[in-house]
């Protein structure tokens, strides 16, 4: 039974990885209408700001802050001059231009900063923990947690209560429409990419210490934060953050429990609850159903 | 008083010349007809005011030349449209579609009683309240275009084709309502419309176009007495 608890609650933990990328994948998806592969490349860049002023002797928090501004507007150019021209046209191309924007970020920070492990770092050790009834807890997850906690508030908050939260969802719903409203639909995206990347770079400095810092990081944890986008859905930040948390603790335990998967063949088992998933309730656990009628 | 004026509007998509010389005007709080068959340049027409499309000639709304202004700052001008196929956000609820709508505007307590008004016009809607824009009917959803259009009290709305798509007395229940709104809130209109019939229910007047221009104007009430736009687009 320890042990179980154990393995639920080092999932858990994991799963906040997980679930903070998953976020930033739900925001830009509420507000563009796109799945953007390269939130994964741009939570790097913003992890290697951070360390960057850091280096220069910045204090830490403060660089976090000046990392977050950094990447907002980073975010916001990036729309401006990469993905403005693909938004009119055929979804898919611009999904497929933003696989080739994670490609181009993760090289560009391994040509600037190397691909060697980079210490990351941290306000406290990654691996303090404090023992409650014999499971062992770090620090750093309850901090994660907390951080999702608070960020998925602030983004529910935004869609549901904001007259901008309001505006992002028109514009990627439907641009012309919203431009026929008086919304300035350019401008609004670029807000919606800032966000986003205020996300990922808030994803990138808290998962940065926890793994070792190289541009290829957040490779695997992309995938997984994906996975978990699909099988909670794309339009709901719970039901992400959910999946995120259920996907890595399903995995860990399959890994102890079930022998012929163990932990070589682990990473299968978010693609089985994917297909799953997608087989029963395409629009993902938590998602809205789309009706269309003409 | 003109409110809007159009002067040898032309219009191209691509190479394709659509308009060709469009020109007609809609005085304050007045609502004129375009009528013409499929691809006459009806629905570029209201694109061009909107500007929705690259346009030649000139566009003047209340004084003012709006031609090549982007649809956003038409709108900021008081110019709602509602484009063909509605334009709905489906994934938002009627109530975040109409405050979609009311956007450019501040007053808080305006929006809520435009609101009650429109719910009032549109009984429908408030049995839909709720629901994502994607689940409404067809006839619900022209509703809600119209509302949204209304909800950011425009000096003129563009309607286009509200009848698309829908069973005749669901066609007939929109227009009525449409007349309605025009009567209460005195916003001019123009309407473009295939069946004249239905135009007629709210026009005073109408414009008649032919592969790109403009070529007949008149009151309802002339344009009812001639047989040839009798024949041609009010069904014998």
């Amino acid at each position: 039974m320890g042990q179980f608890i154990q393995l639920f609650v080092d999932g858990l933990s994991n799963g906040s990885i997980y679930a903070v990328l998953a976020l930033a994948i739900v925001l830009v998806n509420q507000a563009t209408g796109l799945v953007n592969f390269a939130q994964g490349g741009m939570a790097v860049l913003s992890a290697y700001l951070t360390w960057w002023f850091a280096e220069h002797g910045i204090a830490l928090i403060l660089a976090i802050l000046l990392s977050v501004v950094a990447s907002f507007l980073l975010g916001g150019l990036v729309e401006r001059f990469a993905m403005r021209r693909f938004e009119g046209g055929d979804p898919d191309t611009a999904v497929v231009v933003t696989i080739g924007l994670l490609t181009l970020v993760t090289g560009l920070c391994g040509i600037i900063w190397g691909y060697n492990y980079l210490t990351f770092p941290w306000f406290f050790s990654t691996g303090a923990a404090f023992t409650v009834g014999g499971i062992t807890i770090s620090w750093w997850s309850v901090m994660s947690v907390v951080v999702i906690v608070v960020i998925m508030g602030l983004l529910q908050a935004l869609f549901a209560g904001t007259k901008l939260g309001l505006a992002l969802r028109a514009v990627a719903d439907n641009p012309q429409s919203a431009a026929l409203s008086g919304l300035r639909v350019g401008r609004l995206l670029m807000v919606g990419w800032g966000l986003a990347a205020v996300l990922g770079a808030i994803a990138g400095t808290i998962i940065a210490p926890k793994l070792q810092m190289a541009p290829q990081m957040l490779d695997e944890v992309l995938i997984y934060a994906l996975a978990a986008v699909v099988i909670g859905g794309l339009d709901s930040p719970l039901g992400a953050v959910i999946a995120a948390f259920a996907v890595s603790v399903i995995q860990n335990l399959v890994a102890v429990y079930v022998s012929f998967i163990g932990s070589d063949l682990k990473i299968i088992v978010p693609f089985v609850i994917v297909v799953i998933v997608l087989a029963l309730r395409p629009q993902g656990l938590f998602g809205r159903k789309q009706v269309v009628r003409v | 008083m003109t409110l809007l004026e159009l002067e040898s509007v032309t219009a191209a998509y691509g190479s394709v010349q659509v308009l060709d010389g469009v020109s007609l005007s809609v005085p304050d709080g007045g609502a004129v007809g375009i009528l013409g068959a499929n691809g006459a340049g009806k629905t570029t027409t209201l694109r061009s005011i909107s500007g929705t499309v690259r346009t030649g000639g000139r566009i003047v709304f209340d004084g003012a030349d709006i031609r090549g202004k982007r649809p956003e700052q038409v709108a900021a001008m008081g110019i709602a449209h509602v484009p063909e196929g509605r334009g709905s956000f489906g994934t938002l609820t009627v109530r975040e579609n109409l405050r979609i709508g009311a956007y450019l505007r501040r007053d808080r307590r305006g929006i809520e009683s435009d609101i009650e008004f429109l719910l009032d016009l549109f009984p429908n809607l408030k049995e839909r309240y709720k629901s994502n824009a994607s689940a409404l009917s067809g006839g619900e959803q022209q509703m809600l275009a119209v509302g949204r259009a209304f909800m950011a009290r425009p000096r003129l709305l563009l309607l286009d084709e509200a009848s698309l798509g829908l069973a005749p007395s669901t066609a007939k229940v929109v227009y009525d309502a449409i007349a309605r709104l025009r009567r209460e809130s005195g916003i001019a209109m123009l309407v473009v419309e295939q069946n004249a019939n239905l135009a007629f229910r709210v026009v005073d007047s109408a414009t008649v176009l032919e592969t790109g221009r403009s070529v007949l104007s008149g009151t309802s009430a002339e344009l009812k007495g001639r047989d040839d736009i009798r024949r041609a687009y009010l069904g014998g």
